[in-house]
């Protein structure tokens, strides 16, 4: 048996804890650079704000239904996801972070009323922390999470699944009737693994819901579509497939791409941002103990701006040896950088990615056959690491990434973004006395 | 354990069995260790760890939260403007606790009095009135108020 612990509306649920007054109010949290709404409350979804929606579309909804938009203020949200984990993990043995708002628990030996128990752990969350969360169990992984998304809408749109599932709902529990009527008023589309190609493809085939889908003939599945698919059906019909995952898989590649707060036009600033995207990119493959053989750069202007005139251009450089180094790093980025860079247009985003990643364990051995000159400089990077995890991100980086103190063009737009109330000694709250 | 030898073989290694010649490359992960001499500390097995003020007051706990102080209206209560004050979200609000309260967009640091005749934030300093709730308005309690700690200026 699994459960899967989701907390509702995870963004705005956090910044409801600290302004209570949002409650009640349509909101939605914004990208970075404020670009579009990645979290939206149950009133914002009755506006009809869709995910993903983007913000100048959604924007004269402030002046006349009300809404707040918040830039997305992701350090706070870390740690009230971490709360919120700590406690889901008391449900039972075992428990794999799957996102920042959703874990998955094993049940294996958990004795008692599930649901019940479940129904503890719900509110020790929301005294806690004051986040909602919806809980989802049975038999695999993909029953979990279906199950919780019947908990939601259960609780979000009253008549749409019986009133005992909301919050909490253990399929498992039910009878083989009730699971079935569930089952048939849930869309295919809802279930994990199903994704939009698919949902139309088996749509267009004549399965519209999920009883459907699991009552499909396992070989047809096989045939028509995947091994992947075919794994999905098995969890459907309680053959538990996909394991609970205890330690986060390294990355096969790393990628640190951002839009810029305001178009960019000359070489100089779009280095700065490379080499910052670069240097965070290569801390996160040292942190994962890799080693990276290529790096991509790619720059681009912004299909939003119908007028401008449009470019898009991206480039690998293959490294000579394979590096975690920065300095190699974004050496070779800016290398890129150079080779696609073109005057004359106004340039909204770039982005650095690593790519064909090895361990730092295995190392090929070479010929001597030429000297590069360069030293190991992997004591020096440890120091820098150690640096800025003491002393905050970037205290210590390339001169290349542009001073901290002068007004970087390029930095992120986050004008509606709320303080660090549990992360910062400086923006907690202040109680009036 | 992270570094990576140079050397195809430690110093001082002398294989009994030649390694044969391959034609294709070979991958060789060397694990280099180092073993510990000298005189344990007979301190190991105590297994006693530095004190931790979090621990003690529950700092650490997943429902604890911090706020600075801003007013005079606690002083009787002995918590004055400037202190940082630790609350615990899980615990439930009772009569005589001091509490954060949720009020017109403020956060209020009170005294509970919770009783059949009713509910009002209570101050703890004379010149400042309590707060009494009229019928039908409705009070949020955030969470109670477990500790408190005063910055000198040094």
């Amino acid at each position: 048996m699994y459960a899967l612990v989701d907390g509702n509306n995870f963004y705005v649920s956090c910044e409801r804890v600290f302004q209570p007054a949002l409650n009640g109010v349509p909101v939605v949290v914004l990208s970075n650079n404020d670009g579009c709404a990645i979290a939206r409350s149950n009133e914002a979804k009755a506006l009809g704000i869709a995910m993903g929606a983007p913000w100048f579309q959604i924007k004269h909804l402030e002046a006349s239904a009300g809404l707040v938009a918040l830039s997305a203020n992701f350090g706070f949200y870390g740690d009230m996801s971490d709360r919120m984990m700590r406690l889901a993990a008391a449900l039972g043995p075992r428990q794999e972070i799957y996102s920042i708002d959703e874990s998955f628990i094993d049940l294996a030996g958990v004795r008692g009323d599930l649901v019940e128990r479940a129904h503890t752990i719900r509110s020790r969350i929301l005294q806690g922390t004051g986040i909602p969360c919806g809980i989802g169990m049975g038999r695999t992984k993909t029953l979990a999470k279906l199950a919780n998304h019947i908990a939601k809408t259960a609780e979000r749109k009253p008549g749409s699944y019986p009133e005992a599932l909301a919050q909490v709902c253990n399929l498992e529990a039910l009878q083989a009737a009730e699971q079935e009527a569930v089952f048939a008023a849930t869309p295919v589309g809802e279930v994990w693994g199903v994704g939009r190609q698919i949902g139309k493809r088996l749509v267009a085939g004549g399965i519209h819901t999920v009883l459907d889908l699991q009552r499909m003939d396992l070989a047809t599945v096989r045939r028509q579509f995947s091994v992947v698919l075919e794994r999905t059906v098995l969890e459907l019909q309680g053959t538990p497939c996909i394991e609970l995952e205890h330690m986060p898989q390294a990355k096969k590649e790393i990628a640190c791409t951002r839009s810029f707060g305001r178009a960019i036009t000359t070489l100089e600033p779009l280095s700065e941002a490379v080499t910052e995207f670069a240097s965070r990119a290569a801390e996160k493959l040292r942190r994962q103990h890799g080693l990276a053989n290529q790096v991509l750069v790619y720059i681009r202007t912004s299909p939003f701006r119908k007028d401008d005139r449009q470019y898009s251009r991206s480039v690998t450089v293959p490294l000579r040896r394979p590096s975690a180094d920065t300095a190699v790093l974004v050496q070779s980025a800016l290398r890129g950088l150079g080779s696609i860079f073109v005057e004359g247009f106004r340039y909204a985003k770039a982005g650095v990615m690593l790519l064909d990643l090895q361990s730092n364990r295995l190392q090929q051995g070479e010929l001597d056959l030429e000297d590069d000159r360069m030293e190991d400089r992997s004591r020096l990077m440890l120091a820098m690491d150690t640096l800025n995890q003491r002393f905050g991100k970037g205290k210590v980086h390339l001169a290349s990434a542009g001073l901290q103190g002068n007004h970087k063009q390029w930095t992120m737009r986050q004008e509606r973004r709320t303080p660090g109330y549990t992360t910062s000694w400086a923006d907690i709250p202040i109680a009036r006395a | 354990m992270n570094s990576i030898c140079k050397t195809a073989l430690p110093v001082g290694f002398e294989p009994m069995v030649p390694i044969p010649a391959l034609q294709a490359p070979m991958l060789v992960t060397l694990i280099c260790n180092k073993v510990q001499a000298g005189f344990p500390s007979p301190a190991e097995d105590l297994g006693m760890v530095r004190l931790d003020l979090s621990k003690l007051i529950g700092a650490d706990e997943e429902d604890a939260y911090f706020m600075w102080v801003s007013g005079d209206s606690m002083v009787q209560f002995g918590i004055f403007d400037g202190d940082l004050v630790l609350i615990r979200k899980r615990k439930r609000p009772r009569h005589g606790q001091i509490v954060i309260a949720c009020l017109d967009r403020d956060f209020l640091v009170k005294k509970l009095y919770k009783k059949p005749d009713g509910t009002k934030l209570q101050a703890g300093n004379p010149e400042v009135p309590d707060i009494v709730l009229k019928d039908g308005q409705t009070l949020e309690i955030w969470g109670v108020v477990t500790n408190t700690v005063r910055m000198f200026k040094a």
